[in-house]
């Protein structure tokens, strides 16, 4: 049987110390600096298995304006499938996910034009250059796909110059990383779904990335992050859901 | 924020899977080499009778530019599938149908327009006359994207399965086979003076059907395979 716990830090339990089953979590803060709506992003009882295993279930969330979400837990726990679920790759078992109050089922590439994901898998191409691939994949997102554009972002995620003409098999896999997370310098959605983005990233690629993510925050964005790290963001900005066993 | 038109969006699919053809130029002679190699051995095989060639020709020529296809067909996703590519193409805000179109089509461009081009030449080892070799690359031309269209439907049905191939194999031969049947008997009626315009008016019902169909199909086929 799986149990939703939420905290306000991961390993802390929010409110009484409780291991809430079937629980809706509630925000304390308030942040919303752009005037974007609030309650923009909702899960409703939603529950999730893979197979005949039961990995979560009745788990409510709401992701305001300018705040993160930091879905942690250990390995096995359903935070990839969770994330997946929010993307809408995966159907939940029961349960809804709302978007500006409605259901994403119905809003299909209305919903998915509101965000970037980065999966557990780098999504880009081997054969293809860091700068290829980046091009190619803001184009299809419709962000800004110039070469001056693309080179800045991947610059801006500390991969050096270099390294934009080499085909990405070469590079190594916190490089690939690199190349993968440079979308989201290119990226203007506000919401932003991340599976593990800080995994085999070395210290000076998560301070790159922690910055952005709190650039993202303050102009009202909205993360939802899989990951086992601690982020090192305004604990005011920060919730965090808990999947445990 | 400005969102890729649907024309763009199937823009870029071709262009991205196009620029991987060319960095793979090795896939794509392989798939020209098989032709050609299959081809010639019929008549190696068979002999220099031209009466016995000119029979044979259409199912020979067919049924090598089917297997071109189905050879090919394991491409058609399963990177796209392993590298997270695939992942990223469900969630770009425009119907799957039209992106599924797009790599189709660039399938096509990568494994049945060389066999469109290759036809004239091949249907010379086999004696065609002008009119059938003109006949038979019309026929390829309305077939091939056909095979494409359908056979990616069993490559999303198979994706992620093991043994993939064979199975995708067996899920779309018996789906060629009235291509295969139109687009033979097309230039069998013109070597034999009957008239190929039936046959050729019912490949291009097939290719429309199939434009019309298999899209939604394979769409459906690739949620349910990353579900």
């Amino acid at each position: 049987m799986y149990f939703i716990e939420a905290s306000d830090r991961v390993g802390e339990t929010f409110a009484n110390s409780t291991t809430l089953k079937s629980s809706t979590l509630r925000q304390s803060f308030v942040f919303n600096p752009s005037g974007i709506p609030r309650n923009m992003f909702q899960t409703v009882a939603l529950s999730g298995s893979r197979g005949d295993r039961q990995l979560f279930s009745d788990v409510s969330v709401t992701v305001k304006a300018g705040t993160l979400l930091a879905v942690v837990g250990e390995n096995g726990s359903g935070k990839t499938s969770f994330l997946r679920m929010l993307c809408g790759l995966l159907s939940p078992d029961k349960g809804t996910i709302l978007w500006q109050e409605k259901d994403i089922r119905q809003l299909k590439e209305l919903y998915t034009a509101q965000l970037t994901y980065v999966g557990h898998l780098n999504g880009i191409k081997d054969e293809l250059t860091p700068v290829e691939n980046l091009k190619v994949s803001a184009y299809l997102a419709g962000d800004a796909s110039s070469g001056e554009t693309v080179q800045q972002a991947l610059e801006a995620v500390g991969l050096g110059r270099s390294a934009h003409r080499l085909p990405t098999r070469v590079l190594s896999q916190g490089q690939k990383r690199r190349v993968t997370l440079a979308r989201l310098w290119l990226s203007t959605r506000p919401l932003w779904l991340l599976d593990e983005p800080f995994a085999s990233l070395d210290t000076a690629a998560i301070n790159y990335l922690t910055q952005r993510l709190q650039v993202h925050l303050s102009r009202g964005g909205m993360v939802v992050v899989a990951t086992h790290q601690e982020i090192a963001l305004p604990t005011d900005s920060v919730q965090h859901l808990r999947l445990t066993r | 924020m400005s969102q890729p038109s649907m024309s763009e969006a199937l823009r870029g699919v071709v262009r991205r899977d196009l620029l991987l053809a060319m960095r793979h130029r090795s896939d794509v002679a392989m798939s020209v080499f098989f032709v050609v190699i299959v081809a010639s051995l019929f008549p190696l095989g068979v002999g220099p009778e031209q009466a016995v060639l000119r029979v044979i020709a259409s199912g020979v020529l067919w049924v090598t530019a089917l297997l071109a296809c189905l050879l090919s067909l394991g491409r058609l996703f399963t990177a796209d599938y392993l590298d997270g590519v695939l992942e990223q193409t469900l969630l770009i805000p425009q119907p799957l149908a039209v992106l599924v179109v797009g790599k189709v089509f660039a399938h096509w461009v990568i494994s049945g327009l060389p066999v469109v081009l290759l036809s004239p030449l091949l249907g010379l080892q086999f004696g065609l006359s002008g009119e059938s070799l003109w006949v038979l690359t019309l026929s390829l031309l309305l077939g091939t994207p056909t095979l494409s269209m359908i056979g990616a439907i069993g490559a999303a049905l198979t994706l992620g399965l093991r043994g993939s191939g064979l199975l995708v194999a067996l899920l779309v031969l018996p789906l060629f086979i009235p291509v295969l049947i139109f687009g033979a008997g097309a230039v069998t009626n013109s070597l034999a003076g009957i008239g190929s315009e039936a046959n050729l008016s019912l490949l291009g019902a097939c290719f429309l059907l199939s434009l019309a169909f298999a899209p939604w199909a394979t769409a459906v086929a690739l949620r349910i395979a990353l579900d």
